[in-house]
This record gives C-alpha cells, structure tokens and sequence, in this order.
C-alpha cells in the first residue's frame, strides 16, 4: 500500500521525527510563563512552559502533554522556534503561522518567513485537523496573556 | 452444520450493499469502507423513498386537521409508532414515544421521572462505561433533587462483572440507567439480572439501547425493563428521531417534560389538562417524515431478519478481534467475547487521529475519539481510542483492509 501524495505531505519525515522525538519535552522549572492547551474533540492536551527573562526574551521553552503526532510536532517545532525570540516576536511568528495554516491549501507559502515550520502546512489538506497543528499556539498565546487553560473546538 | 453457519452461509451481502445507495461514494478515489455505524449508519433506499413519497402524497400536520392529507399524515405517523411497538416488543402502542433521539429520551426521563421522585439521599445508580448522555441528565436532576449518583466500576482489566451491579443496587437505589450494548466496550451487558435486582428493591430501570436496537432482538416486555431508549439513525433510519419505551404505568404518573400544543386536552390561563399517552410526551409537531422513515428502516430489518444480522456482524467481529490482537502494540478495549457490533482500540505511539486520517485517505472510515465516555477513557488512562464498528452492510474484505491500512499506519508512524 502506497501513501497518497497528500498524506505524504501531511505526515512528512520531519514530522515523524519530531512526533516520535519531540524537542523540548517536559516540565520547567523555573518558568515565568505557562498555560494548558485542551482539545475536547480529541482529548488532545498539551501544557506549555515558557521561562522569559528581563530582557523579554524567550530563554527557555518546553512541553508536555498528549496528542497526535501533528499537535506533538507541532508544539516541538514551536519551542525551537520561539528559543531566543522576543515576546513580540513570539507573537508575529504566531500571527503568521496561524494565517498560513488556516489558509486556502493553494495559496502560496511563504518559506522563507515560516522557515522550519513550513513543514506544518500540509496539514491544510486536512480540514479536520488544522486544529491540531494550532493547538499549541494557541496555548503560547494564552501563556503570554498570563496563563490558564484554552480550548480548541 | 449449525444453524449459525447455515445462517451465515445464505446471508447475501451483496445484494444487501445494493441497497444502500450511499455505499457507492468513493472517498479520496477509493472504494468505501464504511466502519463506523456506532457513529450513525446507513440508510436503505426503501427508507429514502418511504420519506419521499410521505412528503410527496401524504404531508400535512398531524392529529388536527379534519382533512384528507392530515388524516394521511396522522395514519402515516401513528403506523410508525405501532411498526416500533411490535419492533421492540412493547405490549401497547401508548407506550411508545417520540423523542429526538436516545439522547432527548433520556433526559426525558431524567427530568420527568427524576425530577417527580428523586429525593435528597436517593442513589442513581450508573456504570462507568456510559455514553455522557447517560451520564450527565442525570448530574442535572442529581443538582436540582439532592439525589446522588453512584457508578458501578469495572475490573482492572476492563471486564465487566454483573455482580459489581448488583452489589451497588441497595435500598437507596431508585433507578439504574446503563447502556444495553456499550458504544466503546462493544459489551452485551447481561442486564435480566440487574434489572430483577433492581425490581427487587423497588428502583426501575432505564437501558440506553443506542448500540443494540440494530443488532440482537429486543424485547421490552421479556426484558422487563422500564424504560428503553434509541435512536433511529443508528438502525438504518432517518437523524432527528429516537424513541422512548416507558412502561405505561409509570408513564402516566410522570409530569410532562415539554409544554406545547399536541400535549395538552383543555388550556385555560389557569389551568391545563394533559393529553393521554403517548401525546402527554409529544409537544409541538413530531417529526412525522422521520417517523414514516424510521417505520421502514424496522420493516427492512426484519425483512433482513435480526437474527441473520446478528450472526453475520458476529462473524466480522471475531474476524476483526482476530486480525487486529495479532498487531504488535494493538490493546482491544474490553474483552474479545461477549460483544455486539463495536471494537474499539488503542495503539501503543499511535493516535487515534493519526490513524482515523491515515485510514481515511484509503476510503476507510472509523471513529477516532473518545467516543463521548471520557470516564472510560480515563479508567483506561488514555485521552481517545479507535473504533471500528460494522451494520448489516459490512464485510470481510472491508475488515481485512481495515487491518492492513492499520498495520501500515503503525509502521509509518513507529520507525
């Protein structure tokens, strides 16, 4: 059995790896930002931990939580993005990662802007589960505004 | 030969699929592999055309007008009632009636029955293994009456042990409401003996019949349950129809559960006198087409036979049971005997999502979740499983390739 060139797409090497071997996996301690990511179609859970230092720069990102292996690299390919970034850079990697992928699968792809994350956007094919692949930006987002849960329905 | 076989061996399938025109879509370009009837199943043509015809030669409003087409509606839609009366065994047709869905039944009964009876101190009495529709009616009326909800466990190993039930049926009691099939366990529950536990200390009870109207006989009367709930878009009929068996004296003790027109006899601003069973319970216009189409769906099954149903879907979840406890890093949920149409399975490094996509795009389609019983899932400490689950309609061959899309997924996701 072949894969289709779309769930080649979606579930590309890079992705794998990142599912099988997520980046940035667990607790942190200490932490100045954190939030808990909920996805009650699936049960998907992802906590998020972030340790921002006086500067308002990202020094540290890391995750836990359970999920599919979209949302799983998804989160680990976030954490490596947001090493060493400013708060409002954080913030525009969010804005234009969250455009992309909830984006027409034909529009372009801006690469170079979204470097590694580009990875991500086969997802776009699957309507279902854009979720999935927002779900751990969503909980950046909630963490910088001061933390608790969100949910993604 | 047995007779189960002989069963099995005149059992035509194909001929069956014809009949089922949606059947034909092909999903991403593949044949489809429809296996996920827990969800909602399929409907016959016959059904499509008993709703056609209705609203083509027959519509009008129901039980008022004194004209011809009313008069053909209300003969349509009460025909319905005495076509699910004799499909569940229900001694009188009064004691029939039209909800939503098992969902609207159930709460129904929880906020009728619940809410007339219950007192501070009462027990309802449930299992772990319910659908949240089973489970949180009765969380509202345990708010508004003090009444307390009690759960009945499962074994570490996820067996179900009847004797757990009816250790936790005490003098408390007032109603026992559990699924008659589990939508996840895929567990015939033996409920006779729950029920004359219950009867015993004067509590009813209530079956969530959802999972087992489409596949094994029910009878309410043998059973002696007090109430039963299903939907009958999970057996081949229209969405937006369920019925509800009550017994008829309990029936008519309970209050109304929605005010409107068709429920009452005489309205004045002070006072209002209800129509008899089953109107009582019916407020407002019922969905009649889906009453003339869940009508057809029961007559199809009986055309099909219950029994010859039974022993066909048997055979396709042995085989998948089979297949999928051979797969390295496959855990079934719930034992391998003992079940109805549903097989349900969690993967060791693979989600469910990730299999439910990666299965899609082969035109298979199951359930991927948490099968709205998070309680369960949480027994079992994981967030969402997979569900395969097969109808009249299914086959050997759609199972067989349900396992190979799901050993491929397994590779591709595992190294």
């Amino acid at each position: 059995m072949e894969l289709s060139d779309e769930l080649r797409q979606l579930y590309q090497e890079v992705i794998l790896d990142h599912h099988r071997a997520p980046r940035n996996y667990g607790t942190l301690e200490p932490h100045t930002h954190q939030a808990e990511g909920y996805n009650p179609l699936c049960g998907d859970q992802i906590e998020l931990f972030l340790r921002v230092n006086d500067a308002g720069i990202i020094e540290d990102a890391r995750f836990t939580g359970q999920g599919c292996a979209i949302s799983r690299a998804s989160a680990s390919l976030m954490t490596e993005a947001l090493k060493g970034k400013s708060i409002e850079e954080a913030h525009t990697i969010f804005e234009r990662f969250h455009h992309a992928v909830t984006s027409d699968p034909t529009a372009p792809i801006d690469a170079d802007r979204l470097g590694k994350l580009v990875v991500l956007l086969g997802v776009r094919e699957f309507p279902t589960r854009i979720k999935c692949a927002t779900l751990p930006w969503h909980t950046l987002e909630q963490a910088l505004a001061g933390g608790g849960t969100t949910t993604t329905e | 030969m047995s007779l189960h076989s002989l069963q099995t061996l005149a059992y035509d399938v194909e001929r069956i699929r014809q009949d089922f025109p949606i059947l034909a879509v092909q999903p991403h370009g593949k044949p489809l592999a429809y296996l996920d009837n827990a969800a909602t199943t399929q409907k016959p043509r016959c059904v499509l055309d008993a709703m056609m015809h209705y609203y083509t030669h027959l519509h009008s409003n129901v039980h008022r007008g004194v004209h011809y087409l009313s008069e053909q509606a209300t003969a349509a839609y009460e025909h319905a009632r005495d076509i699910v009366a004799s499909f569940i065994g229900a001694r009188r047709r009064e004691e029939i009636i039209f909800t939503r869905g098992t969902t609207e039944s159930i709460n129904l009964v929880a906020a009728s029955w619940g809410g007339a009876f219950l007192r501070p101190g009462d027990e309802i009495l449930l299992t772990v293994f319910e659908h949240h529709s089973n489970i949180v009616p009765w969380q509202l009326v345990a708010q508004r009456t003090g009444a307390q909800i009690r759960v009945v466990p499962l074994e570490p190993d996820g067996s179900f042990f009847v004797e757990r039930a009816l250790e936790a049926i005490t003098e408390q009691t007032r109603i026992v409401a559990l699924a008659h099939v589990s939508n996840v366990l895929g567990i015939v529950v033996p409920v006779a003996p729950i029920i004359e536990h219950a009867h015993r200390v004067g509590a009813v009870v209530l079956l969530d019949g959802a999972q087992a109207v489409a596949h094994m006989d029910v009878d309410v009367a043998e059973l002696d349950c007090d109430f039963y709930a299903f939907s009958s878009h999970k057996v081949y009929g229209p969405t937006g129809i369920g019925v509800l068996y009550g017994k008829a004296e309990l029936l008519e003790r309970m209050p109304p559960y929605q005010g409107g027109g068709d429920m009452i006899r005489r309205v004045t601003f002070e006072h209002t006198t209800y129509n008899d069973l089953p109107y009582k319970f019916e407020a407002g216009t019922p969905p009649i087409a889906e009453a003339v189409g869940l009508g057809r769906a029961l007559e199809y099954v009986d055309s099909i036979g219950r029994a010859a149903i039974a022993a066909w879907e048997e055979q396709l979840v042995a085989s998948c049971i089979e297949q999928l406890v051979q797969i390295d890093g496959v855990q079934l949920l719930g034992p391998e005997r003992g079940r109805a149409a549903v097989v349900a399975f969690s993967v060791e490094g693979v989600h469910p999502h990730d299999i439910a996509t990666f299965l899609d795009r082969e035109g298979i389609a199951i359930r991927a979740g948490h099968h709205c019983a998070q309680p369960l899932m949480d027994f079992f400490g994981i967030p969402a499983s997979s569900r395969i689950s097969v109808a009249m309609y299914s086959t050997e061959e759609e199972i067989e390739r349900a396992a190979t899309a799901l050993r491929k997924c397994i590779t591709v996701f595992r190294f």
